[in-house]
């Protein structure tokens, strides 16, 4: 790998297809619940996206690792529900900030 | 031959001694791109900028050519990147295509060019300009080590002078 953790790196990354309307649905959660994250884009051709095979297991987008809680995960069904779950206003963190506790759990 | 080599007009571009100016850009590898500044990079080392015209012309193949060939990063432990108007998804082809051990910074809208003083206002192309061919060499931070300026078009940088600053860092 030949990238540097960015000085700014949040928590979050997602994995993203520009104008992938399942990616959005991601995208438009963690701003709502004020998540901050970076944007990773990969390309179209699903033979293209290495990085989200070796990271997640599946070449489907969007991806999003959490390095706060140790989830990696696809499909924007569930990533919403994690997001929910774990950000929403009855969720167990109320930011990434705050995700520095090793106490406070992850989800299943 | 005959054939004419444009010259460039005078440019107040930033030189040596000069801190460079910081920005953010898509950065594109071989796997995806991300926003990222060039003082995270340079937090990191030594970091080597080529400015190069648009991916498909084939200035921007011949210094990408040469450049890899001289394998500077692994040789000389510099980071090196590239930055042109061209979209990710032209980077990630041309690094795929050619087989580039360099990440490259997407900036259509030229505004670095713009802060560096090394716009190139194509000719024959309304509306769009480009970077002039430009070569940083900047320390870790972002001092301007060494400076090359194309003052011709087209021009070539002069990869020795280049590969003996890096040697000098």
């Amino acid at each position: 790998m030949t990238e540097g953790a960015p000085a700014d790196h949040s928590a979050i990354t997602l994995y993203r297809l520009q104008a992938c309307p399942f990616c959005e649905r991601v995208v438009r959660r963690l701003r709502e619940y004020d998540v901050p994250f970076d944007s990773r884009f990969v390309e179209p051709m699903h033979s293209d996206r290495d990085v989200v095979k070796r990271v997640a297991g599946v070449r489907t987008v969007p991806v999003i690792v959490d390095e706060a809680t140790g989830v990696t995960m696809a499909e924007s069904g569930r990533i919403v529900e994690y997001l929910d779950a774990t950000y929403g206003d009855d969720g167990r963190r109320r930011s990434a900030d705050e995700a520095a506790d090793p106490t406070a759990g992850g989800a299943d | 031959m005959d054939f004419d080599v444009t010259e460039l007009p005078p440019t107040d571009h930033v030189a040596v001694g000069e801190t460079a100016p910081d920005f953010e850009r898509p950065l594109v590898n071989e796997e995806y791109w991300e926003d990222v500044a060039l003082s995270a990079l340079t937090d990191d080392g030594p970091v080597v900028l080529v400015f190069h015209s648009m991916d498909g012309a084939f200035p921007a193949t011949y210094v990408w050519n040469e450049i890899d060939e001289r394998a500077w990063a692994d040789r000389l432990e510099v980071q090196l990147v590239g930055l042109s108007i061209s979209t990710p998804y032209e980077h990630a082809d041309l690094l795929a295509d050619r087989g580039i051990d360099a990440r490259l910074f997407s900036d259509p809208a030229n505004g670095v060019a713009e802060a560096y003083g090394i716009v190139n206002d194509l000719d024959g192309m309304a509306g769009v300009s480009e970077p002039r061919p430009a070569v940083y060499v900047l320390e870790a931070d972002r001092t301007v080590a060494y400076a090359w300026v194309a003052e011709e078009w087209p021009e070539f940088p002069p990869y020795d002078d280049i590969e003996d600053a890096l040697g000098s860092l």
